[in-house]
Parts: structure tokens; sequence; C-alpha cells
């Protein structure tokens, strides 16, 4: 981010603006709505070795559902790391755009 | 002690002094101390999260566990990588934007209040020395098993070395040594694996058919329930693996060696793929071991199994790769401690000292002073308690770390970037809450207390069965910062839209990484 000539930066200015709403309303949305679904999906693993016995059945030869279930989450640790990059790319050019909005507004 | 050993041995230590050697030159300012100056690439610290992560007790412990329990092993590797997406999603970003050198600069961003910043070092000390005794007492452990030397001078050797790289070389040399012992503990984990998949043909499932038969659990060696029996225990482990490097001060602290968000981000992604790659191998060490190596051999050598992976080394590659792993095992051991350190010195130097007892009125070179002298401190502490903690089965430790992070650190971590109503009466009783918590259900719990003498540290009946306290110590320390924050009428909305703007957009990001 470029520095603005030593002048401070209103703060309040920025959080009060439309397009600062609601991409602070966006990004939420998106980062919880993952958290919920990654940590669900996580910790439904205990819970399905714990009290179920539907991961010991074997799935091919030896090699029991568990695994599958386990390496699943390896591949989504993985995708969902990449899928976050892309939306933050996003996120940022739109958070530079408020930047640039506010400082033509501050330079009036 | 062989020869090969031993040069490889030397060959760590020379290698690692001449970084920090090299980096000394380069440590001038507090910024350069704490945090190599911000000017770490992504992919450097990508790969300097992973050495700082990747303990003994992930490279030896896994694949020792996997080796004696099959699937339960595995457990660990599944949590400590899904973990990465909680620091990815939640805490990364927003930490680079508003912090400088701790986690109680990030927090103090909104509160600038002293008790706010004590609690958040409190916080931070007391993990740091749990971790640190858990490695230091397992490094002294295994150096002797390895090398054949005496406990003592093991974890003063290991002691020693710490304390140059992080007084001399402070971020840029721990960075560094982490980088390179990343590099020659993934490299070790990829030949080792190679060989064993070479001794299945290369193929999984002649790998699981065999292993089905390879262990006296027979099947039951591929399916959970060996090591953990009781549901509440597992769900309450994993949770605190999971939501636990979130608040790891060693690993939130690699996240102001960047510069902005963007290389934060990156970072972590180069963490994941070489965490989780690394996770996936730990099956083979694991299984290896089992077959290879057997059982009763590892137990022989470790009741615990932390030896099952150089055992496996000189089973597969004899002398030379025997000697390799346990010199990448100790570079393990020095990349994490020196990382420890310097987080525990960070947050007693530049929050305690610095921030709340000269009230940041300190110069610049006091500041290098006091950081220097902050990382002496906390070395020769942690020292003195692994010496006298030779005897005490410490392995809990570990999780028990994870734990104290995910109660105390991570509540009041997602409250100040996200909950507007949040105020400083709940920052300080998120952290306590969740410190104390996890604190005393630990001492009360069957780690500490065991009817059976030499089983745990005292003899009695344990008051709690939960083994790792997360699933109570969590919520209550969401909940204490909840309770904090309403019984109190203080509000800080101005701060607040500082707090989000800031958060959200990077904007004057130079102004705090400066």
């Amino acid at each position: 981010m470029e520095k603005k000539g030593g002048k401070p930066i209103d703060y309040e200015k920025i959080a009060k603006m439309e397009s600062f709403r609601q991409l602070s309303r966006k990004k939420n949305a998106f980062l919880w709505t993952m958290t919920v679904i990654f940590f669900v999906l996580y910790m439904l693993l205990p819970v399905l070795t714990s009290y179920t016995k539907i991961l010991h059945q074997k799935a091919i030869g030896e090699i029991t559902w568990v695994w599958f279930y386990s390496f699943g989450l390896f591949i989504m640790v993985w995708g969902l790391a990449h899928f976050y990059v892309g939306r933050a790319n996003k996120f940022d050019k739109e958070a530079k755009e408020i930047i640039e909005e506010y400082e033509r507004g501050a330079g009036q | 002690m062989s020869l090969t050993s031993i040069v490889m041995f030397l060959a760590i230590v020379v290698v690692t002094l001449y970084i920090t050697y090299w980096a000394s030159k380069r440590t001038t300012t507090a910024s350069d101390f704490y945090t190599a100056g911000g000017g770490l690439k992504g992919w450097q610290n990508g790969l300097a999260i992973s050495g700082d992560y990747l303990s003994a007790a992930s490279f030896l412990g896994i694949a020792g566990s996997v080796a004696l329990y099959g699937y339960d092993g595995f457990y660990f590797s599944i949590g400590y990588l899904v973990a990465y997406l909680v620091v990815l999603y939640i805490v990364a970003e927003p930490l680079r934007n508003l912090g400088k050198f701790t986690l109680a600069d990030m927090i103090t961003a909104r509160f600038e209040m002293a008790k706010v910043r004590g609690a958040a070092a409190l916080s931070t000390i007391v993990i740091v020395l749990f971790y640190m005794i858990a490695q230091l007492v397992g490094a002294g452990a295994l150096i002797q098993l390895l090398f054949g030397i005496p406990y003592w001078v093991s974890v003063l050797i290991v002691g020693v070395m710490m304390t140059i790289y992080v007084l001399f070389g402070g971020m840029t040399a721990t960075s560094w040594v982490q980088i390179i012992k990343a590099v020659l503990l993934m490299f070790g984990t990829v030949v080792i694996s190679f060989l064993v998949l070479l001794k299945f043909d290369f193929s999984i499932f002649r790998m699981f058919s065999e292993m089905a038969t390879a262990t006296d659990a027979g099947e039951a060696y591929l399916n959970p329930g060996l090591l953990y029996t009781n549901g509440i225990n597992t769900i309450s482990t994993l949770l605190a693996l999971v939501l636990g490097t979130a608040g790891l001060p060693h690993i939130l602290m690699r996240f102001f060696t960047v510069k902005d968000a963007q290389t934060a981000r990156s970072s972590v992604i180069w963490a994941t793929w070489i965490v989780g790659i690394f996770y996936v191998l730990t099956i083979f060490l694991g299984f290896g071991a089992a077959a290879f190596v057997g059982k009763d051999t590892i137990v022989a050598a470790n009741p615990a199994g932390n030896m099952a992976a150089p055992l496996l080394a000189e089973e597969l590659g004899g002398d030379i790769l025997f000697a390799f792993v346990s010199a990448v095992a100790f570079a393990t051991i020095l990349a994490v401690v020196a990382g420890l350190v310097l987080s525990g010195a960070s947050a007693l130097s530049h929050d305690i000292y610095g921030q709340i007892i000269k009230k940041g009125k300190i110069t610049e070179k006091q500041q290098v002073m006091a950081a220097r002298i902050g990382s002496l401190v906390i070395s020769v502490i942690s020292i003195l308690l692994a010496l006298g903690a030779q005897t005490l089965n410490v392995a809990f430790l570990v999780s028990l770390a994870f734990c104290i992070a995910a109660s105390a650190n991570l509540p009041v971590i997602i409250y100040t970037i996200y909950w507007k109503r949040f105020n400083s009466n709940g920052a300080v009783w998120a952290i306590i809450g969740g410190l104390i918590t996890a604190l005393v259900m630990v001492a009360v719990s069957p780690n500490v207390w065991n009817p059976e003498p030499g089983k745990a540290i005292f003899v009695g009946t344990p008051l709690v069965t939960l083994t790792n306290p997360a699933i109570i110590s969590v919520p209550v320390g969401f909940i204490c910062g909840w309770l904090g924050t309403i019984l109190s009428r203080e509000a800080d909305v101005v701060k607040y839209n500082e707090v989000e703007v800031r958060a959200q957009t990077g904007i004057s990001v130079n102004e705090v990484s400066h």
C-alpha cells in the first residue's frame, strides 16, 4: 500500500464507506462459511471413528474408509488453501479500489 | 557413535554457526532481531514455518505412534495439517496487518493498555516454557540415544546452540536454521519413504495388505481404536490440535517476518504443501518401522516409539542413513527451540520490559540489548527446567501447549479482529480464563495423577478423565471473553473502525511494520 504523504488516515470515514462495508461483509461471510465447513468435516472424523463403525469397513483390499476420509481431508486442505488465495486476490483488488476511492474523496 | 555420525553432527553445528555469524552482521535493529527486518520472501517464510512447526514430536513422535498404534498415530498428522486452514482463513492476514513483533502488539493495536499486553505476554511465556521443556527433555533423551552422550550434556549442547543462534543472529539466523532444517527433513523423509515403498513394490495396496498381518494387532492396526478408546478424549485432543496452531506464539511470530498480507498468504500456501506432504509420508515411516524394525525393537529403544524413524533408517539405509537421520533430528530440535526462545524473548523484552515497564520510551539500541538479555533469560530458565525434568514423562506437554494456545490465545485473536463490541475487559478475561482453565484441568488430569507409582508425576486418582482439556477449556476461553465484555460498559467503536479497516485492507501496514 502506498503511504499518503504523512497525512493521518481517517479510518472512521473508510469504515463508513458503503464499498468498504460491502467488502467487509462479503469477506467475513466467505471466511466464516468456509471455516465452519472445514471445521465440521474435520471434527466429523473423530465423531465417526469413536461412535460409529462406518469408517472401519474395508473399501479396497485392506484399506478401510477411514484412510480415504483422512486423505480426503488432506485434499481438502490443499484445495481450500488455493481456493482461499483465489478469493483473497479478488478481495485485494476491491480493497485497493476502496482506498483509491477514499484518496480521491480525501484529496478534494 | 560412528565416524559418519560425528561428521554429520559437526556439519550441522558448523553450517548453522556460520549462518549465525553471517546473520549477526545484519542484525542491528529491534526489527532485524525479532522479524529479520520483515524482509523474508513467501517461499522462505513458508519453509521456515514448516521448519518451526515440524518438531521432534512431529518427526519422531508421529512416526513412532504410527509404528506402534497404526491409524491412531496418524490422527496427529491430520490435525496438525488442517490447523493451517484456520491459520490461513482466520488469523494470518489480519495478524500481519495489525501486529509488529508479537501477539500482544496485535491485540493492543485495538486496546492499548498494560493489562491487555501483560496478559497476552503472560500466556505467550507460559506456552513457550511448556513447549520448550517438552522439546529440550525430548532432545536430551534423543541425543543421548543417538550419540551416546549423557542427558545433561545433550541438553547443554542444544541449549547453548539455541542461545547462540538467537543471541547473535536473531530472527535472521533462526529463520535460516529453520529453512535448512525443513529441506533436510523433507529430503530424509522422502528417501526413507522411497525405500519403504520399494520394499512394497510401490504398491499401496500391497503395503496395506501386508500391514494387516505384519503386527500382532492384525487388521485392527489399520483402523482407529488401538490408542484412543475414549471418544470424548479423542475429540478433545483433535480439537486442541486444529485450533492450537493459530495461537502458538512461535508460529504467529513468523507472520511478522514478511512485508505484507499477500506474502503472509503465500507463505501459508508453501507451508501447507510442505507440512502436508511430510504428514502423508509419516504413514510410510510408521508402517515401515512396524514392518521392518518391529514393535519389540522400537519399544526396547524407547517406550514412546521415538526411535522408530532412526531405526528404520538404519534398517533400510545402513549407517549412513542412520547418521543422516540422526543429524536431521538434531537440526529439527535446534530449529524449533530457537524459534521458541525468540518468541519468549519478544514477550519478555518487547512487551513486558519495553512497552509496559518502559512505556515504549526506549531507544533502538536499548531494544536490541533488551531483546538479547531476554533471550538469554528465557534460554537459561528453560535449560534449568529441562535439566530438572529429566525423569518426568513430558510427552503430554506438547499437546498441552497446543491446548493453552487454543484456549487462551485463539479466542482473544478472533474477538479482537471480528467482534465490534469486544473490549479490553473481555480481552483480559479471555486470555486469563482460557489459560487458568487449561492449566487447572491438566493439573488434575491423568497426565499428572495416576494411582500407580511411576506412571505420572504424582501418585493419586485424577479428578478428570480428560487427558487433553481442550473441549472444555476452549469454550471457556470464548465464554470468558464474551462475559468479560458484556459485564463492562466499555466499548470502543472508533478504535474498532481502525482495526477493521487495517485488518481488511492492509492500509498503513508500512507504518506498523516499520
